[in-house]
């Protein structure tokens, strides 16, 4: 028990020093690779890449999804884009990227972005539908016009839960980002994708470095949904993350 | 260089100008299908062996934070924690412990079921009409009776929508669990993951797989509860 440990600790060890101390590389042993500031760079270009997908996502998402909603439209098909989604493989939808488009950070960044949408636009039509038609109904009663309505009363009372669709997707968005080298863009998974180069410590040593990220942006969205949800709908049980998988179970349910 | 970069990647295939343009060849298909037979099963296996696990132990912890509620935001904190780690890393963070292999891969699997499976037994659970387990109570059902008769089958739905969520996201991380040396259809699509036939067929199965298995979950479903098909 005792080698096995002590092997695994050192295999760890060995992989967290290199994400601070560059080590040569295994194909050419005149190079150096890993160390802080190649680590620090490939965590910015994967936000990079990450924080691109989830603006276009989003940005077709939210309106696409609070038009829908107000005129109580395409429900079947903005309930199912997130069912859908989650039954293409990441990898899958990454590498019809790669063959039919092409490499490079425009196509692996579009299929991210394609990633992002699902959850982001069922979260939407379903807050939108779900928001208080009395709230509704006075609006149209001060004289607001659709877009003021759309705007100004059921997109705030929809952040929360359009929120936790976001949250959902930059989890997904930020973990998958991992096999954009696949397509020739650089991320904290270059590691990982060419082993070759940069040695088991250097994968490991990414994985540790992509699992970090990931948990401390999912922490932050988490705190910053709390953050901007209004104090009244702080109230209502579960206002937090959770809202997004019951709803959308009960959905399912209710139509199966 | 182009034509260099062609050689290169066509290596390991043999064929007309449409295989080496990494093109969509149907007669290229045919004549190659069976290389994706193993890895297809591999990833069934991965699959289905997953979810079975992941059912068993999610709703083992639900039925115990079921009766002991102090229990159910650590479970679902801690699923939530595992879900939340990428799962290239996860597989790969799993290789000093467990090494290479399909044990791995199913290890990484299995944590990333548990989440869907656990909220949903749990909300199913909580869903669950106080009349009914009152009228049940009133039968004189002992708690053990009023879980499995009562409580378990009105929760079913919710059950399997649980199950469903997490059969179509194990088919979809399985294809990533040749980082774990398991195999599965991944390893084929990185194999050649810039020709177009290859990238069809493998990824095309894997779409299905986790679409015929979604269809399956449902048709049980359907056969479990009976008295939803007579009320719709």
């Amino acid at each position: 028990m005792t080698p096995v440990l002590a092997s695994f600790l050192s295999d760890f060890g060995n992989a967290i020093e290199f994400l601070f101390k560059a080590q040569p590389s295994n194909l050419d042993p005149g190079t150096k690779v890993g160390g802080f500031s190649e680590m620090l760079s490939l965590t910015l270009k994967h936000i990079a890449l990450s924080a691109s997908a989830i603006g276009v996502g989003t940005a077709i998402a939210i309106p696409l999804g609070l038009y829908l909603g107000h005129h109580r439209k395409g429900e079947f098909a903005a309930i199912n884009a997130s069912n859908v989604g989650r039954a293409i493989p990441t990898l899958v939808l990454l590498t019809v990227f790669i063959a039919y488009i092409g490499v490079g950070f425009v196509p692996i960044m579009l299929s991210l972005a394609l990633l992002a949408l699902p959850p982001v636009l069922t979260n939407t039509w379903v807050a939108v539908t779900q928001v208080d038609r009395d709230s509704v109904d006075a609006a149209r009663g001060m004289g607001m016009t659709d877009t003021e309505i759309i705007t100004r009363v059921e997109l705030p009372l929809s952040l929360p839960t359009i929120f936790a669709g976001i949250r959902v997707s930059a989890v997904n968005v930020v973990a998958t980002a991992t096999i954009a080298p696949l397509g020739s863009v650089d991320s904290l998974g270059t590691p990982i994708i060419s082993e070759n180069v940069y040695g088991e410590d250097g994968r490991l040593g990414a994985a540790i470095a992509v699992s970090v990220l990931t948990l401390l942006i999912s922490a932050g969205l988490a705190a910053f949904q709390r953050a901007i949800t209004p104090e009244g709908l702080k109230l209502e049980a579960g206002a937090s993350r959770k809202r997004f998988l019951p709803k959308l179970r009960r959905r399912e349910t209710a139509t199966s | 260089m182009l034509q260099v970069l062609a050689q290169i990647q066509t290596r390991n295939r043999t064929g007309g100008t449409c295989e080496a343009n990494n093109g969509f060849c149907p007669d290229w298909i045919a004549d190659n299908y069976d290389r994706y037979i193993d890895p297809f099963l591999q990833h069934v296996f991965l699959t289905v062996v997953s979810v079975a696990i992941g059912f068993a132990i999610a709703f083992a912890l639900a039925l115990l934070a079921h009766r002991k509620r102090w229990l159910l935001p650590a479970f679902s904190g801690a699923s939530e924690v595992l879900y939340a780690i990428p799962s290239v890393a996860l597989f790969l963070l799993l290789l000093p412990v467990t090494g290479r292999g399909t044990l791995t891969g199913l290890v990484a699997l299995v944590s990333y079921t548990l989440i869907f499976i656990f909220v949903n037994v749990t909300t199913g659970l909580d869903g669950v009409p106080e009349d009914s387990v009152d009228a049940a109570r009133g039968m004189g059902l002992t708690e053990r009776q009023l879980l499995w008769r009562v409580e378990v089958p009105l929760a079913l739905p919710e059950i399997f929508a649980g199950l469903r969520i997490a059969t179509t996201t194990t088919v979809g991380l399985a294809a990533l669990a040749f980082f774990a040396g398991a195999g599965g259809l991944g390893e084929e699509i990185t194999r050649d993951k810039g020709f177009q036939s290859n990238i069809a067929v493998a990824g095309g199965l894997a779409v299905l797989l986790a679409l015929v298995l979604d269809l399956l979950i449902l048709f049980v479903q359907r056969l479990m509860t009976p008295w939803r098909r007579a009320a719709a």
